[in-house]
């Protein structure tokens, strides 16, 4: 058995993940806009007795430029010397991605080429000859379609004959005599000091060019005077009035458009003009913003309209679980079964049946948009705002990563380029509502102001004012975002280049089926993981008793005034204190804590959970306060973690703790000052 | 005449690149050079930024970068 390293490499968004996935059955989150890979994947697979691991690198448009991804990259394939490379290209932009091809197989010589998307390709019109690019390139070629899992057969025997007997050819550019001599001038010294290594052509050109990779190689190959040499060739070029640096990047897309023009036809009909006006649509000025406004508030209405039936089908089957589960378990000592149930049982029920339809309607529809290509649309529209606040116009990208999860918007800032803006998008990530909070939100607005009548209109007003919570969230990140641009970000908004890819067809299959599952895994894995500690904790705060009165009632009656003060009370505050490993167990926790002061024991549905509250002292200011509370508070343990770990300060990951708690206090004593002043 | 002048349906040809440094590289990388033809094809619903076609990709500049672009127009294209 032989064990091979492969790196997997290309351009953002060419469907690198899903090859990853496809070929060693991990499951990475996918989706249509650049720069989905934010945490760099290993994974491996057996073929025919023989182990290969991937290494997925992100996604790059170059190798030239001075990016922390590229950076990534380029050392990866220079110094961890994988076997073989395989290139992940979109057929659809096949010439962009070509010229990165050519950057790799200038530093490797074992490329495989593998086009995706060719099945996109056939319905946008054009064709591709595969053979004929195999050909100029030097370098054996696959088509595959990645996520119709067409092709894999030939693309996993051609990695298997490259990793026996792997291709020696580079593919040599020219970059005319004037350079030639200027890297042969480092050459020179280089190769007084080591071997002709093969590469060392490739190593002074990169001294030359002055990337970011010059500093490896210093430290890599020390050689005493070779800087005096660079100096030498740079002086050499810079008599001659030659621009290198515009030279080498131009070679690059000079031979990728002469090869394009070879292999690829556009029949007649293609669909870009098809999506050019769809394109022109989706950013009109006209229906730009309505359109925008216009699908969100659909994805909300179909998420409220439909969570409520499985969520009280959950409810009814829980209840009878419970009662056998219980008559069943009778035998256990009273302060046992007691804990079972009504700790454990109960607050994990919870979160299953209030939190998971929410998430398993919305999470799947938000998935589809991404899956079409919709999202880097709204960064465009988006832009001028951001600009406006001194951010970037991918901010937006994290946003809607942010409904998802969080922690997960915290680490896709990576795509953002300059540090002063990637801090503003990672510090106000958690005015998005995630999964978590998103049903509480949900849960709240349904019970205190539309009511429980299944009827079209509720459904409507629930989704206009969930509209308004979130716009609430947006304009608070356009609002910290300039704050934070005036005081500790101070900056000029650095220039960015933003790619709207070409649409794709969605997999509704499979992003149903793929988001449903793995959501509902990943939010029962939370449940058990933190519901069942925090249902313990509560159960016995409520049942250890100090004088007359429960642990529980001491500590919520000693935070309770600055609770009522912002609008809250003692119970909610200690919820959220508590519901700070996830914000999915908030809700719960709420209600266990409830119960166990109180007087109701069961629940079936919504309305005897409303019952509940309100017999606990809740009116609507309590809830638009906790609404508001629940938008605008300090973010999830997972969440803060990320955050020390993106920006590895601990003064930032403070004030991402600090800004929002703050935004929330402020925010929630306002609005109940003010609304009591009208009841 | 620069690239930020194109209106939606607009072509040109890119005639010489004015910005400095790293977003000059990450121009060049993406296929802005000289010679290119471009076409403007997007044009956000608020100011200061447009989507620009370039080998068969679509990026999006904003009105300070495109500026520094220099392109030659051909009515006869």
């Amino acid at each position: 058995m032989h064990k091979y390293k492969i790196a997997l490499a290309g351009n953002p968004n060419v469907g690198k993940s899903t090859v990853f996935n496809a070929l060693t059955g991990l499951h990475q989150h996918t989706g249509n806009w650049p720069g989905k890979t934010v945490e760099n994947a290993v994974g491996s697979f057996f073929y025919h007795d023989n182990e290969y691991t991937i290494y997925d690198l992100p996604g790059t448009y170059s190798l030239l430029s001075h990016s922390e991804e590229e950076e990534i990259a380029r050392n990866f394939l220079c110094f961890e010397k994988p076997e073989l490379v395989i290139v992940v290209c979109d057929a659809t932009s096949l010439e962009r991605n070509l010229s990165f091809v050519l950057q790799v197989k200038e530093i490797h010589s074992n490329v495989l080429v593998c086009v995706n998307l060719l099945d996109e390709a056939k319905k946008k019109k054009i064709e591709i000859n595969l053979s004929k690019l195999s050909e100029l390139l030097n370098t054996p070629v696959v088509g595959i379609s990645a996520r119709k899992k067409e092709g894999f057969d030939e693309l996993l025997n051609t990695i298997e004959s490259l990793c026996l007997t792997p291709n020696e050819e580079y593919f040599e550019l020219s970059y005319g005599k004037e350079i030639e001599y200027a890297v042969s001038i480092i050459e020179n010294e280089w190769n007084q000091y080591y071997d002709k290594y093969k590469r060392s052509h490739y190593f002074c050109l990169q001294l030359l060019d002055d990337t970011e990779l010059k500093h490896t190689i210093y430290e890599k190959y020390p050689i005493p005077n070779i800087e005096k040499a660079v100096q030498k060739a740079k002086g050499y070029l810079f008599l001659k009035k030659i621009d290198w640096k515009e030279i080498i990047a131009e070679q690059f897309i000079k031979n990728s458009e002469m090869i394009s023009k070879e292999v690829i036809t556009y029949k007649k009909g293609n669909i870009f003009e098809k999506e050019k006006k769809l394109d022109q649509i989706l950013t009109s000025k006209k229906y730009g913003f309505p359109i925008m406004i216009l699908l969100l508030i659909l994805i909300f209405w179909i998420t409220i309209e439909f969570a409520n039936i499985p969520s009280n089908l959950l409810f009814s089957f829980f209840q009878i679980l419970g009662e056998y589960l219980s008559k069943s378990l009778s035998f256990l000592p009273r302060w046992l079964h007691e804990l079972l149930f009504s700790g454990i049982y109960k607050t994990l029920t919870w979160v299953v049946s209030v939190m998971l339809p929410p998430m398993a309607i919305f999470f799947p529809l938000f998935t589809l948009l991404e899956d079409f290509g919709y999202l880097p649309r709204i960064a465009f529209n988006l832009d001028y705002y951001f600009q406006k606040c001194k951010a970037c116009g991918k901010q937006a990208l994290t946003m809607c990563m942010g409904f998802g999860c969080n922690a997960v918007g915290v680490t896709g800032a990576r795509i953002i380029d300059s540090k002063r803006e990637r801090l503003m998008a990672i510090i106000t990530n958690v005015f998005v509502p995630c999964n978590g909070r998103f049903p509480t939100i949900v849960a709240l607005i349904t019970m205190f102001f539309v009511g429980f009548s299944n009827d079209f209109f509720s459904s409507i007003y629930s989704t206009f004012l969930l509209c308004i919570v979130i716009l609430l969230g947006v304009f608070l990140t356009f609002f910290i975002s300039f704050i934070l641009s005036k005081t500790v970000l101070k900056g000029i908004p650095s220039s960015f280049t933003l790619e709207l890819p070409h649409y794709r067809s969605p997999q509704y299959k499979k992003v149903l089926i793929r988001s449903i599952l793995d959501r509902t895994l990943f939010v029962l894995g939370r449940a058990v993981v933190v519901a069942i500690p925090a249902g313990l904790i509560i159960w016995l705060f409520a049942n250890f008793k100090i004088g007359n009165n429960s642990l529980l009632i001491h500590v919520s009656n000693f935070i309770d005034p600055f609770g009522k003060l912002i609008g809250l009370d003692g119970i909610i505050l200690l919820s959220f204190l508590l519901g700070f490993p996830a914000n999915e167990i908030v809700f719960p926790i709420m209600i266990m804590a409830y119960m166990q002061t109180g007087s109701i024991a069961e629940f079936s549905d919504l309305s005897m959970l409303k019952e509940l509250l309100i017999k606990n002292g809740w009116t609507s200011i309590t809830a638009v306060c906790t609404i508001l509370f629940c938008l605008v508070h300090f973010p999830c343990s997972t969440t803060l973690l990320t955050i020390k770990k993106e920006t590895g300060s601990f003064k930032w990951t403070m004030l991402s703790f600090l800004i929002p708690t703050l935004c929330g206090v402020l925010l929630c004593f306002i609005t109940s000052s003010f609304l009591r002043l009208f009841s | 005449m620069n690239l930020s002048e194109l209106e939606i349906g607009e072509k040109g040809i890119i005639s010489k690149i004015e910005l400095e440094g790293m977003m000059k590289r990450r121009i060049l990388d993406l296929g802005f050079i000289k010679g290119t033809k471009v076409e403007c094809v997007l044009k956000s619903p608020l100011k200061d930024l447009k989507a620009y076609l370039i080998r068969g990709s679509v990026f999006a500049l904003r009105k300070e970068e495109a500026e520094k672009i220099e392109i030659r127009v051909n009515h006869y294209a």
